[in-house]
């Protein structure tokens, strides 16, 4: 790979997880483990109907029962909130956002919603004391279809009169009509309906909180497993009218999160405002049925696409109608997850500026959803990449081929599309070659021709997908357009201490992603120092005051070139120094391993180690410059990165039992250069896991009266290791040239392009047998029943 | 996950047991390797105010050799089951049926004994012994009974053990080199069974039991008087589903259940035969 800049050869290389060692061992110390003397337990009594009016709490009980300290009904708390629970995306003027509080005071709208809480010197006493909360309901009719939610013909929020929340559309047409038009004249149309199902999080560490108030001086310390330590403090102290600077959030060891933590949750709020209240700590910590109730949920769509292409099979225009489902309430960003999407339903295809989508999202009797590991771009994804092998299938060519034909050529990179947004980089088929070679796609062609004869039981399929990741949240003049509520900046600062140990602090809030290491590695890069020379600060508002969060795939595009920033004016400071000392003109030295050196005069130099303790003393500093050698960045990245890539999976389908078989899993993605490789590939390894979790396993069933019939992992089916396959990844390497290390995001783009290659896969298994779409998960029975259905139900 | 709160006494022999949970009564469950019954604790389901613990009963974790068939203590952990020789070789149909309870960890603490009593349709075990004819021994306050495996399950995860009953052995019949076949049909490798079938088959005698396939454990007795006529396989397995009366879950219709049922039977007997 190449950089850019000098590299002491750390950058690029496997280098093991600094923070493995503590996590491995059970020192890290996740939100749970924290020991916080005399903190009282918190337990949430839930709504066991999704939709019903709340006649009345009783809690004399409960708050009888041995070591009870209180307890609430949402009423009895209603005067402790500033303000409703927070959405900071208003997509549209017009959207409809009924109030969500902490605990349901009227109406509870979800199984899972809170509508009393206990809390208790012991979570078993607490959790005793809820099954005493006498709550009377008066159950209502819910609304679970998103179809029926769209009639209005049950209205969930009486207040707002309708279930539709918003309608958002995105049109880029040269002239109006131009998108009927391309349809009008198309050698090939192809229209499909897909339902992306409702997923369940499933983080390692469940959600977690312990508020500490500090009741002389009114601060409160929020410890949480969160994402968003940074917007969580100004969230919080919105919410409930506490001085932003009285607020600390701190997040420790935090065990995933794939979105599920990226959002201000009723118990976060409930924490801190009944440690406020009583002056003492107060804890919780979710129990997995929990998590599975009152945790976000991810995706939740039906897609409507259309697709109208030429006779050589180039597209010619798009039409995207979806509709979204919200769940009972919005969340911290739930209204603008499908608009992530809207800008990649035409995937890495050129298209005409001739396209149409439109989504309508509505509310549920469901848990909310929110964002999960993609957001909205798994979802384009798959639509695209679905409907592509559908196109593909109407022309009557390989669904590859198709593909090269629409590729976004090499050349044109940087590209500007339909939407009027820069892709930085590619090279598609760049990646699908090398996919194709290390999947034996020719081979497996030839194999199906003599495998998937009639009568053959087990079916061979191929699924490729293409795909591209927005990510990097990104310009803040963007999502400006966006009416996203917050910027996409990240900050940094690089301290040279005065032994020359560095110290970082980052913006970004690492939950399992490695930036430590990673930041280390950029550091060492720079400074010339070793990584274990260098300790990243980070997730703890007091400590790292600015800061907006991981998520979206955004903390090295964003955050770790902050980093880099930040090293660059380190060293421009540390340059003053050095000519100061070495009576030279600082534009004659130059820097590399570590130490400053007169050009040409190789006896002439200074290491960094030297000019750390000169600015350290300041005895010998240049006049008006200040000591200490630190330095503070704060970026705000003029584009999103766009990393791509080709996925390929090989499946054997039982056509007897419905069972499916990954038999070879090929990932070519490109992210730029690679700061660890070896981190990059666990990204993608448990990125394709997830997404084939979507494909094959996982899916949060209610049934018609609102009950969630997965609240368990017995029923819920995150696949383990020894139900997953293998995964062959390759890379092919196309540096950003909107940053200067040359990066782009890769956390979200397994997820984003391995749904599509299963079910692709799946499907091509059972075209013979005139199978033409196949629902997620694709479970063995679903399997068996589309087969049935394709046959005539003569099996 | 926090269970209600219970008591908790442990008994050091199977003549305690039995008159500790006389004293206790209907609200108290005997504890064994706690892998069927914490579970349904925690999540509240399952609430007795003792337990009474058995887990530490040595005597009763034994695999012995008695000549027509083999004895094996209720309190024996799957793992040791799994790797006896002496089931290896007499009966390896348990053996192997054995090594797909759970996952590894589940093993190890799990007993045979536990896994029978809690009468669960879709566990492996209730249907192996089924197929293969064993007998359970119960010990209660007035000595001990046999009860036929055919005899024992009345219900969804309910057996004719009376409440101060307890299971104490397993004696299983010696399958004198009988092929056999365990096909267990499941999403996620320690998943319970969609649909499970343990078969063997000696000429022209066979017997099939299938998981999961109704409220109990089914033995697909017309399976067997198929094979026992000269029915084909492929004919044989089609009734297999006939004593069947299996329930829709999230993971299977009826249909598709009855259709497993019989292919898994036609691949059982298939690889029972060969």
């Amino acid at each position: 790979m190449t950089m850019t800049h000098e590299t002491t050869g750390v950058l690029g290389t496997r280098m093991l997880r600094k923070e493995d060692p503590a996590l491995l061992t059970g020192e890290a110390r996740f939100t749970a483990d924290l020991a916080i003397p005399g903190a009282l337990h918190l337990a949430v009594i839930r709504s066991p109907y999704a939709r019903a009016r709340i006649v009345s709490v009783d809690t004399s009980a409960a708050r009888a029962h041995a070591g009870v300290r209180a307890a609430y009904s949402g009423a009895d708390l209603a005067d402790l909130w500033a303000g409703p629970m927070p959405c900071a995306w208003p997509v549209t003027a017009d959207m409809k956002n009924p109030a969500h509080l902490p605990l349901a005071v009227s109406q509870a709208n979800y199984v899972g919603d809170g509508v009393a809480c206990v809390i208790a010197e012991t979570a078993e006493a607490a959790r005793d004391a809820a099954e005493l909360v006498d709550v009377v309901y008066e159950p209502l009719e819910a609304v679970i279809d998103l179809e029926d939610a769209v009639s209005d013909r049950v209205v969930i929020h009486d207040e707002i009169g309708t279930n539709k929340s918003y309608t958002w559309d995105l049109k880029v047409e040269e002239q109006e009509g131009d998108v009927d038009a391309a349809f009008a004249a198309a050698t090939y149309t192809v229209k499909e309906r897909y339902i992306q199902q409702r997923l369940i999080p499933a983080a390692m560490e469940p959600r977690a909180i312990v508020a500490v108030p500090q009741p002389f001086g009114g601060d409160m310390t929020l410890y949480s497993a969160t994402q968003i330590p940074h917007i969580l403090k100004v969230m919080v102290a919105l919410t409930l009218g506490i001085p932003e600077h009285q607020m600390r959030v701190i997040a420790p060891s935090v065990g995933g999160g794939f979105g599920s933590k990226l959002n201000v949750y009723a118990e976060e709020l409930l924490c801190v405002a009944l440690a406020r209240k009583h002056n003492l700590p107060v804890r919780w910590t979710e129990t997995r049925s929990e998590g599975c109730q009152a945790t976000i949920h991810g995706r939740g769509q039906i897609q409507d696409i259309e697709l109208a292409a030429d006779a050589n099979g180039r597209l010619t225009a798009v039409r995207v109608r979806l509709i979204g489902d919200m769940g009972a309430y919005l969340q911290l960003v739930t209204p603008g997850v499908p608009l992530l999407g809207a800008f990649l339903y035409a995937g890495v295809y050129e298209l005409p500026k001739a396209y149409d989508f439109s989504c309508t999202s509505v509310f549920t009797n469901m848990t909310p959803t929110d964002a999960y590991r993609g957001a909205g771009r798994p979802e384009a994804t798959y639509a695209i990449e679905r409907a592509m092998d559908s196109l593909a299938a109407t022309i009557g060519i390989d669904p590859l081929e198709l593909r090269r034909r629409n590729f976004i050529p090499t050349d044109k990179y940087p590209y500007e599309a339909f939407t009027g947004l820069v892709y930085d980089s590619g090279n598609h088929d760049g990646a699908a070659t090398l996919a194709a070679e290390l999947v034996g796609y020719d081979a497996i062609r030839a194999q199906q021709k003599t495998q998937n004869v009639d009568g053959a039981k087990r079916r061979l399929g191929i699924g490729v997908s293409t795909y591209f990741e927005m990510c990097g949240l990104a310009p803040s003049r963007v999502l400006a357009s966006l009416n996203y509520g917050a910027g996409g900046w990240e900050a940094a600062t690089v301290r040279v201490l005065p032994t020359n140990k560095i110290q970082v602090v980052t913006g970004a809030s690492p939950h399992g992603q490695g930036h430590e290491t990673a930041w280390s590695m950029i550091v060492a890069d720079k400074l010339g120092v070793a990584p274990e020379d260098v300790d990243v600060l980070h997730s703890d508002t007091a400590i790292s005051p600015l800061g907006l969060d991981t998520y979206g795939s955004r903390s090295l595009a964003v955050g770790g070139v902050a980093i880099a920033m930040a090293c660059d004016k380190v060293i421009d400071k540390a340059r003053e120094i050095a000519a100061h000392q070495l009576e030279a003109n600082p534009d004659d030295l130059e820097f590399a391993g570590g130490a400053f050196t007169v050009a040409g005069s190789p006896d002439r130099s200074m290491p960094l180690a030297a000019i750390a303790f000169e600015a350290f003393t300041a005895h010998n500093l240049p006049d008006g410059l200040e000591p200490n050698l630190e330095a503070h960045t704060t970026y705000d990245p003029p584009n999103f990165s766009w990393p791509f890539g080709t996925h390929m999976c090989v499946v054997e389908v039982d056509v007897e039992t419905g069972e499916i078989e990954v038999l070879k899993y090929v990932a070519v993605d490109d992210c730029g250069n690679q700061v660890n490789p070896l981190i990059v590939d666990g990204q993608v390894h448990g990125g394709i896991i997830q997404g084939l979790a979507q494909a094959l396993f996982e899916e949060a069933v209610f049934d018609s009266d609102g009950n969630l019939r997965t609240s368990t992992l017995a029923d819920y089916l995150v696949p383990a290791a020894s139900d997953v396959p293998s995964i062959v990844t390759g890379h092919t390497v196309t540096p950003s040239p909107t940053n200067q290390l040359g990066v782009k995001g890769v956390g979200e783009a397994g997820t984003i392009a391995s749904t599509p290659a299963v079910i692709n896969a799946v499907v091509d298994a059972l075209s013979g047998l005139g199978v033409r779409n196949m629902p997620m998960p694709a479970s063995p029975n679903t399997v068996w029943s589309v087969i049935n259905a394709a046959q005539g139900g003569s099996q | 996950m926090i269970p209600a709160a219970f008591d908790y006494v442990r008994a050091s022999s199977a003549e305690e047991a039995i008159n500790l949970i006389g004293q206790h009564g209907d609200e108290a469950k005997f504890l064994a390797g706690g892998h069927s019954l914490v579970p349904l604790m925690k999540l509240r389901l399952a609430q007795p105010s003792v337990l009474i613990d058995i887990g530490r009963v040595s005597d009763l974790s034994y695999i012995k050799d008695a000549g027509d068939h083999i004895t094996i203590g209720a309190l024996t952990r799957h793992r040791d089951v799994e790797t006896s020789s002496i089931v290896n070789e007499h009966v390896p149909l348990l053996a192997h049926a054995t090594s797909h309870v759970g996952d590894p960890q589940v093993r190890r603490r799990g007993t045979i004994g536990g896994s029978l009593a809690h009468a669960d349709p879709a566990s492996d075990l209730p249907a192996t012994t089924l197929a293969l004819g064993a007998t359970y021994v119960a010990q209660g306050p007035n000595g001990s009974r046999e009860i036929p495996a055919s005899a024992f399950y009345s219900g969804y995860l309910t057996s004719v053990l009376a409440a101060d009953e307890m299971l104490t052995e397993i004696r299983v019949p010696k399958m004198n080199g009988a092929g056999w076949s365990f096909q267990k049909f499941n999403r996620r490798a320690q998943d319970w069974a969609i649909v499970g079938v343990a078969a063997w088959r000696n000429g022209n005698e066979a017997s099939v039991a299938l998981v999961n396939m109704a409220s109990v454990p089914v033995l697909a007795t017309s399976v067997g008087a198929a094979i026992a006529s000269g029915a084909s396989i492929e004919d044989a397995a089609a009734q297999a589903a006939a004593e069947a009366d299996p329930q829709a879950d999230l993971n299977a219709s009826v249909e598709y259940r009855q259709h497993l049922a019989r292919v898994l039977t036609r691949r059982a007997l298939e690889a029972a035969s060969a």
